[in-house]
């Protein structure tokens, strides 16, 4: 284990962490606010502290997997607990595990929050709120590689742990030019959801915090009824903004590079279209029958924002019948494309476990028959099966885990089953008391630590999370 | 500048660290994933794996940004079909490796027509480093520059030479040698000397200094120098044929030590000045009876790496033959350097070296004026060939050196203007149109002016 560069690396996550501060700081200028004195502090201080610690490059600055993994899955523990700071010496969020939760949902893209009124805190933590899912949602490894110059070939391991999906590539081959391409497709997009909410009429400030929501897919709102009081042009653009958030981001770069063949030949992007469009229909149907249609836009709204594990509500589907309400936690799990900022376990998943049983079944019929497995019309590695095969083992254990540490608090199946697939999947909203009214502050503190693993664990898809937990991984390289 | 290498065998991995350590972008095809994965993930480079003659793969690689693409897989048909589809996908520029002699006779018909801008045989280019080596006795390298005009020679320092404790300021004077020491490797560490470096035995000193005195500064210095009459070659390869003809030329006796009666008969045929041997060359009565100890040179080019280390340590020990020594596979190089071996040959790592420097001088007509630029002791140390334009304009013209302050580890080794090679003192000046060799352990240098301080 190279310590020096986890602690070099852990410094510059600091160090931006920190800057990031500034903004709510200047936010709080502008609303007159005193709290946002802390959010100065911190960020003096944070700077200060990752500068200096990251003043000393390490002599040895190769890495391998096994640093990769536990320097992802250690800088986004860490960024949590700085992020919690300011909620706490405010008082805002006087409890630290709430504030910590809360601020690992928001730089995780989940959504969930333990506040049970969103309204009464200053701007300035609104605003930091919501800003931490814009530096989540492509992550903050993948920022220092965009900005950082860093020599050697292993940081690739980085953006394998940050990013999602089962196999990583890189868009070009520079891994910074590659970092520096996703972070200017990632603002690009955010500044024209902003422009479109500022057309559709919302206030500012709620036009930037909801343009991060989106971007991240993460879900904080800064009303108590989330979207339903924005206008119908503000909700629509948002539905449209959150599908594209949710596409896999080398769909945007081949588009750019014009590559439009390789771009439709992408399958899970055309699985994530057809998967939302048959879920959208099915609702529409079901509530019509049932007689509590009240729109199209309501429809989409929904399935697009629990999709793409965003977690807005403009209507709460808690009061759906129970077919509807079954396929919106089953969308939960397949969540959005790999490679894009939405959680889930990613369509691209789903498609090689199709895939995979489909083979299966042949491999019965004719024990014979050799066919490999193809994605984007290219032969999927073996390796890349066995992984995907492996993700939803422990994918699974950590569900059970979860579930029953959490059903410990007595709280309804639905209720416990649902907090956990929000919070796993990085969703945001559940069912019964954790749906879209509703919030987890009546969780125990055990309960709460569990969603934060589990938050984190999604967010990184499970590995890094478990890598830092066995103790071979901290050994020294003989 | 955008890069393709098809093939990631050694040659396409080295060539894609060595390129990528120039900040050029490369893209690795190779078939095969588990090679593209170790690359990938080594290096910070792109990899694709499929077929490198594929138009769809190179597209996926990008052929249509990309600068330059090297086939380096492990068949001539395909490299050169790559080469061929790039250049009409791309129009890049291509770059082959071309082994079988039957390609490689008819090489200039099959550049012109499919348009490569260069074909290179590793084997030749291993035989052509070896009768270099040949040529100059003792030298334990010879590099050259300025298209062969200067020679930079790297020797060893032998106990109780005049050099041994010497400050370099005082070579001239006191030892009255007149030469330029570029580069010292002393115990490991490689230096740029300044006058104050003092020279120790053992020490390998590179340096530059006219041919025509050769021989006799050898013999100031302390090494034996005589001229190579007759060359053992152990080993009948392709290497082998090529040196043989290469020395059976310029009027060498050669002799080869080949196993297979067949490939005997071949060499026979191929070069008949040649005193072909059926036998193993790791017979030592063979070599005996062959007459090991009256040979001037033994080359050892056998298939094998450690029969040709053994077979080096053998006749080092009992003989006076200057001794080089062919490994495919350089690993635990810090020991093997440290062998009483001789000169030690890598085909693929001159392969290598070949490539890189002619993307080197690609890259001066996008840029830099980096003429050519050769890549030294395993990459530590480069010399660049820099043309000053002749109507170049900067402050260092027309200055004196001994005025001009140059950064550390940074050593101007020749001036060449016109025809004439400059060994350059304090009092030389550089002028326009001039060519300027600069030896350095620094990386990165584009421009002349980089080298000043």
């Amino acid at each position: 284990m190279n310590y020096g560069i986890i602690r070099y690396i852990i410094a510059r996550v600091i160090f931006i962490e920190a800057a990031a501060m500034l903004l709510p700081w200047i936010v709080s200028l502008f609303y007159n606010e005193r709290c946002g004195i802390i959010f100065l502090l911190c960020a003096v201080i944070g700077m200060a502290a990752g500068y200096f610690w990251a003043r000393k490059k390490p002599a040895n600055t190769s890495f391998f997997a096994r640093e990769g993994f536990a320097m992802v899955a250690l800088s986004w523990i860490v960024i949590s607990l700085i992020g919690a700071v300011p909620f706490v010496i405010s008082g805002v969020i006087a409890n630290p595990i709430d504030a910590l939760f809360e601020i690992v949902s928001g730089f995780t893209t989940t959504g969930s929050s333990i506040l049970t009124d969103v309204e009464a805190l200053p701007k300035c933590m609104l605003f930091w709120r919501s800003f931490s899912h814009w530096i989540g949602g492509m992550g903050v490894l993948v920022f220092v590689l965009a900005v950082l110059p860093m020599a050697g070939g292993q940081n690739i391991y980085l953006m394998k742990a940050e990013s999602t999906g089962p196999s990583v590539g890189k868009l070009v081959p520079k891994v910074q030019k590659t970092a520096m391409y996703l972070y200017a497709i990632y603002t690009a997009l955010t500044l024209s959801h902003l422009v479109l909410l500022i057309i559709g009429k919302v206030p500012l400030f709620d036009a930037f915090c909801l343009s991060f929501g989106t971007a991240g897919t993460g879900g904080f709102g800064v009303l108590g009824d989330s979207f339903a009081s924005y206008s119908p042009f503000a909700q629509n653009s948002t539905t449209i903004f959150m599908l594209l958030f949710g596409i896999n981001f080398n769909f945007y770069f081949y588009l750019i590079s014009r590559r439009y063949k390789n771009a439709l030949a992408m399958e899970d992007v055309r699985w994530y279209f057809i998967i939302y469009i048959v879920v959208s229909a099915i609702i529409t149907l079901n509530l019509l029958s049932a007689g509590s249609f009240v729109s199209l836009r309501e429809v989409l709204f929904q399935t697009s924002s629990i999709m793409t594990s965003t977690g807005f509500a403009s209507a709460d589907f808690n009061l759906w019948p129970s077919l509807s309400r079954a396929l919106m936690v089953m969308i939960m799990f397949t969540g959005a494309c790999a490679g894009s900022t939405g959680g889930g376990m990613k369509v691209s998943r789903f498609v090689i476990y199709v895939k995979t049983v489909a083979k299966e079944l042949r491999q019965l019929a004719h024990p014979r028959s050799v066919k490999l497995l193809k994605m984007d019309g290219k032969p999927i590695e073996h390796e890349v099966i066995r992984i995907v095969n492996v993700y939803l083992c422990a994918f699974v254990f950590v569900f059970a885990a979860s579930f029953g540490l959490i059903l410990l608090d007595g709280f309804d199946l639905t209720t416990s089953f649902t907090a956990v697939a929000a919070t796993l999947n990085n969703i945001g909203p559940g069912l019964n008391i954790v749906g879209p009214t509703g919030n987890f502050a009546d969780f125990s503190a055990l309960s709460k630590l569990v969603f934060i693993f589990d938050m984190l664990a999604g967010r990184l898809e499970i590995f890094p999370m478990l890598l830092i937990f066995n103790p071979g991984t901290w050994r020294k390289r003989g | 500048m955008n890069i393709i290498i098809v093939g990631g065998g050694k040659v396409g991995m080295t060539l894609a660290a060595q390129l990528n350590g120039e900040n050029h972008e490369i893209t690795l095809i190779d078939t095969d994933a588990k090679h593209v994965d170790a690359a990938v993930n080594s290096m910070d480079i792109q990899g694709i794996v499929g077929n490198g003659t594929s138009y769809r793969t190179q597209l996926d690689a990008g052929i249509e940004n990309a600068d330059l693409l090297i086939a380096v897989t492990d068949t001539d048909e395909t490299s050169l079909l790559s080469c061929l589809i790039a250049k009409k996908a791309g129009d890049c520029h291509t770059i082959a490796r071309v082994r079988d002699p039957e390609h490689y006779n008819e090489i200039e018909f099959i550049k012109e027509e499919l348009g490569l801008s260069m074909a290179i045989n590793p084997e030749i280019a291993a035989a052509a480093n070896i009768y270099n080596l040949i040529q100059v006795p003792s030298a334990l390298d010879v590099d050259s520059f300025a298209k062969g005009r200067v020679n930079l020679l790297r020797l060893e320092i032998p106990h109780g030479s005049v050099l041994d404790g010497m400050h370099l300021s005082e070579i001239e004077r006191v030892a009255k040698i007149q030469l330029l020491v570029c580069i010292v490797e002393s115990e490991g560490d490689i230096i740029i000397p300044n006058g104050d470096t003092v020279l120790r035995a053992g020490d390998r000193i590179s340096v530059i200094l006219p041919i025509s005195e050769l021989r006799s500064v050898l013999n100031k210095i302390g090494i034996r120098a005589r001229p190579i009459k007759n060359v053992m070659i152990a080993g009948g390869g392709n290497i082998s044929y090529y040196l043989a003809k290469m020395l059976v030329k310029s009027g060498i006796e050669v002799k080869i030590l080949e196993l297979s009666h067949q490939r005997c008969e071949e060499l026979s045929v191929l070069v008949p000045e040649a005193l072909i041997i059926n036998g193993d060359a790791s017979d030592q009565q063979l070599l005996m009876e062959e007459g090991l100890m009256g040979t001037d040179a033994l080359v050892s080019l056998t298939s094998i790496d450690e029969e040709n280390i053994l077979l080096s340590l053998y006749a080092n020990k009992v003989s006076a033959a200057k001794c080089i020594t062919k490994i495919s596979k350089i690993a635990f190089e810090e020991v093997v350097r440290e062998l009483p071996i001789g000169a030690v040959i890598c085909p693929k790592t001159i392969t290598a070296q070949m490539i890189s420097s002619y993307v080197r001088s690609m890259q001066n007509s996008m840029g830099s004026n980096v003429e050519t630029m050769y890549k030294m002791m395993d990459g530590r140390v480069e010399a660049l060939e820099f043309k000053v334009s002749e109507n170049a304009k900067g402050d260092f013209l027309g200055v004196p050196l001994s005025n001009l302050n140059l950064k550390p580890d940074i050593l101007i080794c020749s001036i060449i203007r016109g025809k004439k090679i400059t060994i350059p003192r304090g009092r030389d000046i550089i002028k326009g149109g001039d060519t300027v060799i600069v030896v350095t352990t620094k990386t990165g240098l584009n421009d002349l002016s980089d080298i000043f301080a």
